[in-house]
């Protein structure tokens, strides 16, 4: 892997002078892209403001709170996957502690009455993340690579099922259930409504977005670049991949223990789910279709998997089939994730060549729709099937509703999966071809290396 | 005496279901370098595919094809997926392998429902063999012991007397010089990886009424057979043979024996209580944790000896 999406971009024409303080302008060309998505999260609550009611819509609010969370989870992760190639299958267990230590630090406030206020609530979760990561990460980090995955999937199986046996600290299969509202906050704001927690979770989101920009950018962060492009030439460095290993994990512990502890104040309810197997494997999916290549890559894809989860599961039971086919064909594909996807394009359109895809563009989007739609009506069907009508759903398409059992609609959706397929065959070899020679021009030009 | 033996043989046939499994999974794992998440899922759907099978054609029938329609799979996903992923690193290949888990999962459960299948002992296999101090022993156990022993000494045969066997040995160890003479390496992992899937899928026809079929039971058995592999270690058949025994006999004598750390301090005089500090901890018996058993010498096998038992480099 060569790509250090990471890495400042060469800019082509450099400023000689290196201003000692940045001048405005400069700082909002760097940093739009922080910028717009501060913006972006602090409006987005108000366009789903219910106006007959007076309140915001709560379903959008704990879709954007868990956005939020999974965001921070996610870039977490890719301090593993993304920054020091490590592949973990049990990233959960960082966010689970950092859940329950927030959970037990609420009860705690709550009996003696100390005033520690809620808003350091991440931080608790945060601190114990870490706590976890110094010990989970002093076995994991002691082997890299499918060892490394091995070891982090063992632990997070026993901690899950300890979880379930040992009472005091997890609750068992109830788990530890808290309560927010406890009245220590700095600004006086009492939590008792979901948008406050949410303005929260965007600041300590974006506290934790910054934290870990920046420590890309420290010797640290490059050091793990190092590790997982060439561990051995790390060695002859001078550097022990051991310790670089250990300390990356420690802090996407505390980064994952401040999402869990975020987690903990959305839903004031802390399980072994929170532990578990399927959260490790949300954060690989999101932070995969996301990119684990650039920075806000996981960002997009929690995002993506979170819509999936909340937004899609309301419509289909299907849902999870749909992101393990967008993640297989992301795998195949894309390993670049989203973010790479757009990366790609870059060239080309410094090249101002990005026109001439428009056509490719058109010709696959039309096969691809067909495929997909056929794809998702058989899925559906078969879905309906076996669980949708013992559940008692209808059958409706676009609001249509349509016998599930009719051969026409099933030869239909067959029919178009099979067209097409072999029509994004053809259409695809074209727009291969279109975009090779794109990208061998940016290449001659010297834009691309 | 009498529950040692009943828990011996028990043992017994646990452990080679799992050798069934890890036989494959080590070969893949040793060839490729890539844990396949995808095994166990074969496993399932060997489970799944002799459930229908059986309904239709009987078991015995099923007990052929479905392995072999697992084997088809497998091929299928080897020539057309892992392939193609390969030019993007180990961990692109690993992560493929999930996925395709994961659809499998939700394919089974779209076509088989969300809960378990009546997947049966066959008729004729259902009768008390013989009776051990009055626990009588299933017939059908010893059904799946000869099965799996009949497996293993086909394995062998198969690697260490046949040309391609000796093929499939050398490209375990050095792909590259397998390929330089003249042997075409991708089509042997392609058969590598189909037999693999096919010895799965024929754990599963015999493993899935033995146990249960159910969506469940990939994700559950999965991770017990990593560690198998694991533990045996790499690129060794008889080392997963022995991890595989091994961990049969410990997850069923861990059900049986009911002692707790409490009970061990008795022995030594001290009475733990409620009020002990830590009594939660010296409480937990070991059937409670014969799930957790497996892990825990997962981790510690990869932290102090990463080869494995019988393995010849590290995992």
């Amino acid at each position: 892997m060569s790509t250090h999406v990471n890495a400042p971009t060469p800019t082509p024409a450099p400023a000689p002078v290196a201003a000692p303080a940045m001048p405005a302008s400069t700082f909002l060309r760097r940093h739009w892209a922080w910028l717009a998505m501060l913006v972006l999260m602090l409006v987005l609550p108000w366009l789903f403001y219910d106006h007959a009611r007076g309140r915001h819509s709560g379903f959008a609010i704990t879709l954007m709170s868990e956005m939020a969370l999974m965001a921070v989870f996610a870039l977490s992760y890719n301090m593993l996957m993304g920054q020091a190639g490590l592949l973990s299958f049990g990233h959960a267990i960082l966010f689970g502690i950092g859940a329950y230590s927030v959970a037990h630090t609420l009860n705690w406030i709550k009996a003696s009455g100390v005033p520690i206020p809620v808003e350091l609530m991440p931080l608790v979760g945060g601190i114990g993340g870490l706590v976890c990561g110094i010990l989970a990460g002093y076995v994991a980090t002691k082997q890299r690579a499918t060892a490394f995955a091995m070891i982090t999937m063992g632990i997070g199986e026993l901690l899950t099922a300890a979880a379930l046996m040992f009472m005091t600290f997890f609750g068992g299969e109830g788990g530890i259930t808290t309560d927010r509202v406890t009245d220590t906050s700095i600004f006086g704001i009492p939590y008792t409504r979901p948008i406050q927690v949410y303005y929260l979770l965007v600041a300590w989101a974006i506290i934790a977005a910054v934290l870990m920009y920046l420590q890309t950018q420290t010797p640290l962060g490059r050091m793990a670049n190092a590790t997982r492009d060439n561990y051995e030439r790390t060695q002859f460095v001078g550097y022990d991949p051991r310790v670089i290993r250990y300390w990356q994990f420690i802090l996407a512990g505390f980064f994952a223990g401040i999402a869990g502890g975020m987690y903990c104040l959305v839903y004031e309810i802390v399980t072994f789910d929170t532990l578990a197997a399927v959260k490790s494997a949300n954060a690989l999916l999101a932070t995969y279709i996301g990119g684990a290549v650039g920075f806000f890559g996981p960002v997009m894809g929690a995002v993506v998997v979170v819509g999936m989860q909340s937004g899609v599961s309301l419509h289909t039971s299907a849902w999870l089939l749909y992101l393990g086919v967008i993640f297989i064909a992301m795998v195949m594909f894309a390993p670049g994730g989203l973010l790479g996807l757009v990366a790609n394009h870059i060239p080309i359109a410094r090249m101002g060549r990005l026109g001439e895809l428009a056509v490719p563009y058109a010709r696959i989007s039309l096969p691809t729709a067909l495929a997909s739609a056929g794809f998702i009506l058989f899925v559906e069907l078969v879905t309906h099937q076996t669980i949708g009508a013992s559940q008692g759903k209808k059958f409706a398409l676009l609001g249509q509703p349509i016998d599930p059992g009719s051969t026409i609609v099933w030869v239909a959706s067959l029919v178009a999966m099979l067209v097409g397929t072999l029509w994004l065959r053809r259409e695809g070899s074209f727009f291969m071809a279109r975009w090779n020679a794109l990208i061998e021009d940016a290449k001659a030009r010297g834009i691309m290396s | 005496m009498e529950v040692f033996v009943v828990s011996l043989l028990n043992g017994l046939v646990y452990g080679m279901l799992l050798f069934m499994l890890a036989s494959g999974l080590t070969l893949i794992f040793s060839m490729m370098g890539v844990l396949n998440f995808a095994h166990a899922s074969a496993y399932m759907l060997g489970a799944y595919f002799a459930y229908t099978l059986s309904l239709y054609l009987g078991f015995w029938i099923a007990l052929i094809v479905a392995p072999i329609v697992c084997g088809l799979i497998g091929a299928a996903i080897e020539m057309w997926g892992l392939r193609r992923v390969h030019k993007n690193g180990h961990i692109a290949e690993l992560l493929f392998t999930f996925g395709v888990a994961l659809i499998i999962e939700k394919v089974v459960q779209m076509t088989w429902g969300l809960i378990a299948v009546p997947y049966r002992i066959p008729e004729g296999l259902n009768f008390p063999l013989f009776d051990l101090w009055g626990t009588q022993f299933p017939a059908y156990r010893a059904f799946m012991l000869l099965i799996s022993a009949l497996m293993f000494l086909s394995i062998w045969l198969g690697l260490t007397r046949t040309r391609i066997g000796l093929v499939i040995q050398a490209a375990l160890t050095h792909p590259d010089m397998v390929g330089a003479l003249g042997h075409n390496v991708p089509r042997v992992f392609t058969l590598v990886f189909a037999a693999g899937t096919a010895l799965a899928g024929l754990a599963g026809v015999i493993g899935g009424n033995y146990r249960v079929t159910e969506p469940g039971m990939a994700f559950s058995m999965g991770p017990i057979v990593f560690v198998v592999v694991v533990f045996g270690g790499l690129g060794s058949l008889t080392g997963c043979f022995i991890a595989s025994i091994l961990m049969g006999l410990i997850q069923t004598f861990a059900v049986v024996l009911d002692y707790s750390l409490a009970d061990l301090l008795e022995v030594f005089g001290f009475i733990v209580t409620k009020a002990t500090p830590g009594s939660e901890f010296l409480m937990v018996t070991l059937p409670r944790i014969a799930a957790l058993l497996p892990f825990i010498l997962l981790v510690l096998i990869l932290v102090f000896r990463p080869r494995g038992l019988m393995g010849t480099r590290d995992t």
